[in-house]
C-alpha cells in the first residue's frame, strides 16, 4: 500500500494581506488558495510570518444503492409522496425489530475491497444516541466498534497549476467503513415556527467512509471525493449523485505550524457538492489562519457551509459537547462474512456472504480502466481522466474509434475539443448528444480520406449539431465542401492571393516564413476551407521560390 | 461463563467510576465468576463508600436525556437506581469476554433486497399529535435545556 504520497506536504501562508494594495478585498473563500501539491516547505516570504499546514480529513456517507433499506423492507426512492415509505420499524413503534439486507452488506464489502480494505469477518452494530426529530428511536444503529472494513487507501490524482497535463497521484487512507442508518429529513418552516418531518429517507443503508487527514487542501479533497464517487458509481453499490445527497461529505479541517502537533479541528457538515467540498475547505483554512495570527482561538466546533455566501457559518443548532452514548445494539448479533476457507459446507447460500465471491466479481475500477485506455489507444493520459469524468464518454469515444480509419490519438482531439465543449456548452450529457458516435465516426472519415478539410469538417459538424438527420456526406454535397481536387483551380487561387499580398511576399523572400502562414490561411479564406492546407502550402512555396 | 456489561451506561454517561473493584474471593484461590453468597444485598449500607452524584453530573444527564429530575426525591430515586446497578462491579469479571447480547452466538439473519413495507402513510400518522398534510409537525430544531444557571430548577439550589 502506497502511503509515500500522503499528504501534500505542502505548507501555506497567508494568500494575501489584510487591506494591502487592493481598494476591496475579495471576500474570503472567493481568494485562489493555491495548493502546492508538488509537496515540499515554501520557503519563508517577505511577511516572514511562519508558515502554516493545514490539515484535512473526511467522512463521507454514501448512500447505498439497493431496492429497500437497512433493516426494513421499505422502499428506497427519492422524492416520492412524504412518509410514504416508512414501514412500523423506520417510524421506530413499539415492537418492532430491524432485519438486515444482504444487499447492504454486500455493497460495503465492494467498496471496502475496491478501497484497498481488510474485510473484518465479524463486525458489530452500535447505537448512537442524539435527539432530534428526524431520528424517531432516539438512536441511529452504525457500527462503531468493530465496522466492516477497516485500514484501506484511495488514490487519485490532480493537476498542479490547474494544468491538465501535470497531474500527480496521491493517496490518503481509508480508516473504516461502517454501515449505518440514515435518518429522516427535515424541512424547517421558519415562518409558522415549526419543523415538518418526513420519513422516508429514515432507516435507508449508508456507507460511511472515514478518511484519514491526508489530504491538505480543497482540491485535494475534492479530488478524492470525486475519484470516491467514480469507484462507487463503478461497482453500482451507490448511485453517489450528490444532488440527490447520496452522497454527502464532511470536513475536519485544522491548521498548525510545521512540526507542531495538530491545530483545533472543526467540523464543515454536509457539504453536498464537490465544488463547495473545495471553496468551504479553503474558506475554512483561511478562516483558522487569519483567527490564529490576529491572535484569537479556535473552537472545535460544527459549522455549515453556506454556499451563497461562500463561507462557513457555526452550527447552532448542535450546540454543546455531544455524548453519544454509544451502546451495543442488543437486537442483531454479530454480522459474520465468509470466505472461500471458511464456508461451512452445509450453509444456506442465501445467508452466507462470501468475501472471495464478491472479490472476483469486482469490475475494473477507474484506475484500470484509464490504465487500459492509454494502453490501448496511445492516449495520454490526461485524456484518459477526461474520457472517464463524463458519464459514457468512454464509451463513444471507443465506439467512434471502431468505426473509423482515423488513429485513436487523433479521435480523441475531436471528442475532447469539440464534441465535449459542445455538450458542455449547452449544458447536455454525453447521452443527450444531438450527433451520435456513427455520424461522428462517418465525418472523421471523411476527413481521413481527405475528402474535406478539417476546416470544412469543422462545418459540417457545425451543421450535424442541429440534428436535422442529415448524414455528414449529404451536408458536405449540399454545402460543397469538398476539397478541391482541381489542382490548376487551386494553382490560380494561390496565385491571385499571392499577387494581392506584396509585403507580405516580400517578408517571406527576406527569411520571415511564418508569414506564409497567412497567405495559407487567405486561400483556405478564398476556398471557403476547401482546400487541404498542406497542399496549399507546398504549391506556395513552389511559386515564391520561382 | 460471561458477564453482561450492563454497567456500561454508566461509564458512558460521564458518572464516576469507583476507585477500586471489591475483590471477593479469597487470596490464592482462583477467581470464581459468581461469588458463592451474596456479599451484600441491596438496601445494606454498601462496603464501599458511595459517591454521590453531582450537580455536574446531573445537569449533563438532565442536558442528555431531556429529563427534569424535579426535586431531592428524584434525585435519591437517581442515586437508588445508580446504587442498584453498582453491585454490578462487586461481581469480579476479570479475564471473562464481555457479552453484549445473549444473542451473539446466533446467526444474524440476512433479508433479501425486496420491498415488503411500507405505504402506510395514514396509519402512521394516527400517531401524530399534529400534522400538516403528510408530514408529521414537530417543534423548530432542537430546543435546548438553558445552562444551569439560566433556569429554574431544583439543582440550583443544591
Amino acid at each position: 500500500m502506497a502511503v509515500a504520497a500522503r499528504g501534500c506536504g505542502g505548507v501555506w501562508r497567508r494568500a494575501w494581506q489584510r487591506g494591502a494594495g487592493g481598494p476591496s478585498p475579495a471576500p474570503r473563500g472567493q481568494r485562489a488558495v493555491a495548493c502546492n501539491a508538488r509537496g515540499g516547505a515554501v520557503p519563508a516570504g517577505k511577511s516572514g510570518l511562519a508558515p502554516w499546514e493545514p490539515v484535512v480529513g473526511l467522512e463521507i456517507h454514501a448512500q447505498i444503492s439497493s431496492n429497500s433499506k437497512l433493516f426494513s423492507g421499505s422502499q428506497v426512492q427519492f422524492a416520492a409522496p412524504p412518509n410514504s415509505l416508512v414501514s412500523f420499524f423506520d417510524a421506530s413503534l413499539p415492537g418492532t425489530l430491524p432485519v438486515l439486507n444482504r444487499r447492504c452488506v454486500e455493497a460495503a464489502v465492494m467498496t471496502g475491497l475496491a478501497l484497498n480494505c481488510s474485510i473484518n469477518k465479524k463486525s458489530l452494530f452500535d447505537r448512537k444516541h442524539y435527539f432530534y426529530a428526524d431520528l424517531p428511536a432516539g438512536y441511529q444503529i452504525t457500527q462503531q466498534r468493530v465496522p466492516i472494513a477497516v485500514n484501506g487507501s484511495l488514490s487519485y490524482s490532480l493537476c498542479i497549476d490547474n494544468k491538465m497535463s501535470q497531474m500527480v497521484t496521491k493517496t490518503v487512507r481509508i480508516k473504516q467503513i461502517q454501515l449505518e442508518q440514515d435518518s429522516g429529513k427535515s424541512l424547517h418552516d421558519d415562518t409558522r415556527s415549526q419543523t415538518l418531518v418526513d420519513l422516508n429517507r429514515a432507516g435507508v443503508g449508508l456507507m460511511e467512509v472515514v478518511m484519514e487527514p491526508d489530504m491538505c487542501c480543497g482540491e485535494e479533497a475534492a479530488a478524492a471525493v470525486r475519484e470516491l464517487q467514480l469507484i462507487l458509481q463503478t461497482l453500482g453499490s451507490s448511485q453517489a449523485v450528490m444532488a440527490e445527497g447520496q452522497l454527502r461529505v464532511d470536513a475536519n479541517v485544522s491548521v498548525h505550524h510545521p512540526g507542531e502537533p495538530y491545530g483545533v479541528r472543526t467540523e464543515v457538515k454536509n457539504i453536498n457538492s464537490i465544488r463547495f467540498l473545495a471553496k468551504a475547505v479553503d474558506y475554512e483554512i483561511q478562516r483558522q489562519i487569519e483567527e490564529l495570527e490576529s491572535g484569537g482561538t479556535i473552537l472545535n466546533e460544527t459549522r455549515a457551509f453556506d454556499s451563497k455566501l461562500g463561507c462557513t457559518v457555526p452550527m447552532r443548532d448542535k450546540e454543546g459537547k455531544q455524548d453519544y452514548r454509544f451502546m451495543p445494539e442488543p437486537n442483531l448479533p454479530p454480522l459474520i462474512l465468509y470466505d472461500a476457507k471458511s464456508l461451512p459446507a452445509n450453509m444456506n447460500h442465501q445467508q452466507v456472504v462470501n468475501i472471495d465471491l464478491i472479490h472476483e466479481r469486482l469490475p475494473d475500477l477507474p484506475s484500470v480502466k484509464r490504465a487500459k485506455l492509454v494502453e490501448r489507444y496511445g492516449i495520454l493520459p490526461e485524456h484518459s481522466f477526461t474520457l472517464l469524468n463524463e458519464d459514457g464518454l468512454t464509451e463513444f469515444f471507443e465506439n467512434v474509434v471502431k468505426q473509423t480509419q482515423m488513429k485513436p490519438k487523433k479521435v480523441i482531439g475531436w471528442i475532447l475539443n469539440d464534441l465535449l465543449s459542445y455538450l458542455k456548452q449547452h449544458s447536455l450529457t454525453v447521452k443527450e448528444s444531438p450527433v451520435s458516435s456513427f455520424l461522428l465516426a462517418d465525418l472523421l472519415n471523411l476527413l481521413e480520406k481527405k475528402e474535406i478539410s478539417s476546416t470544412a469538417a469543422k462545418q459540417v459538424l457545425a451543421e450535424l449539431w442541429k440534428g436535422e438527420g442529415k448524414t455528414p456526406l449529404e451536408i458536405v454535397k449540399e454545402k460543397k465542401l469538398e476539397l478541391i481536387q482541381d489542382q490548376k483551380e487551386l494553382e490560380q487561387i494561390c496565385q491571385a492571393v499571392i499577387d494581392g499580398q506584396e509585403n507580405e511576399v516580400m517578408a517571406i523572400k527576406a527569411g520571415n516564413l511564418k508569414v506564409l502562414n497567412k497567405l495559407i490561411g487567405l486561400v483556405q479564406r478564398e476556398t471557403r476551407g476547401r482546400s487541404n492546407p498542406v497542399v496549399v502550402k507546398q504549391l506556395l512555396e513552389k511559386k515564391l521560390s520561382q | 461463563m460471561r458477564a453482561l456489561r450492563l454497567g456500561r451506561w454508566l461509564q458512558a454517561g460521564g458518572l464516576p467510576v469507583p476507585p477500586a473493584r471489591a475483590v471477593l474471593t479469597a487470596p490464592g484461590t482462583s477467581p470464581a465468576p459468581v461469588p458463592p453468597r451474596p456479599a451484600w444485598q441491596h438496601g445494606e449500607p454498601r462496603p464501599t463508600p458511595q459517591q454521590k452524584v453531582t450537580v455536574e453530573v446531573l445537569d449533563h444527564l438532565e442536558h442528555l436525556a431531556l429529563v427534569d429530575f424535579r426535586d431531592a426525591e428524584g434525585v435519591e430515586r437517581l442515586q437508588k437506581a445508580i446504587q442498584f446497578a453498582d453491585q454490578l462491579r462487586d461481581v469480579n469479571t476479570d479475564g471473562v469476554e464481555p457479552m453484549d447480547s445473549v444473542l451473539e452466538d446466533r446467526c444474524l439473519y440476512l433479508r433479501d433486497d425486496d420491498v415488503t413495507e411500507g405505504n402506510c402513510t395514514n396509519e402512521l400518522l394516527k400517531n401524530a399529535r399534529e400534522k400538516v398534510e403528510e408530514y408529521f409537525v414537530a417543534p423548530p430544531g432542537n430546543i435546548p435545556l438553558p445552562k444551569l444557571e439560566e433556569r429554574e430548577t431544583f439543582l440550583q439550589s443544591s
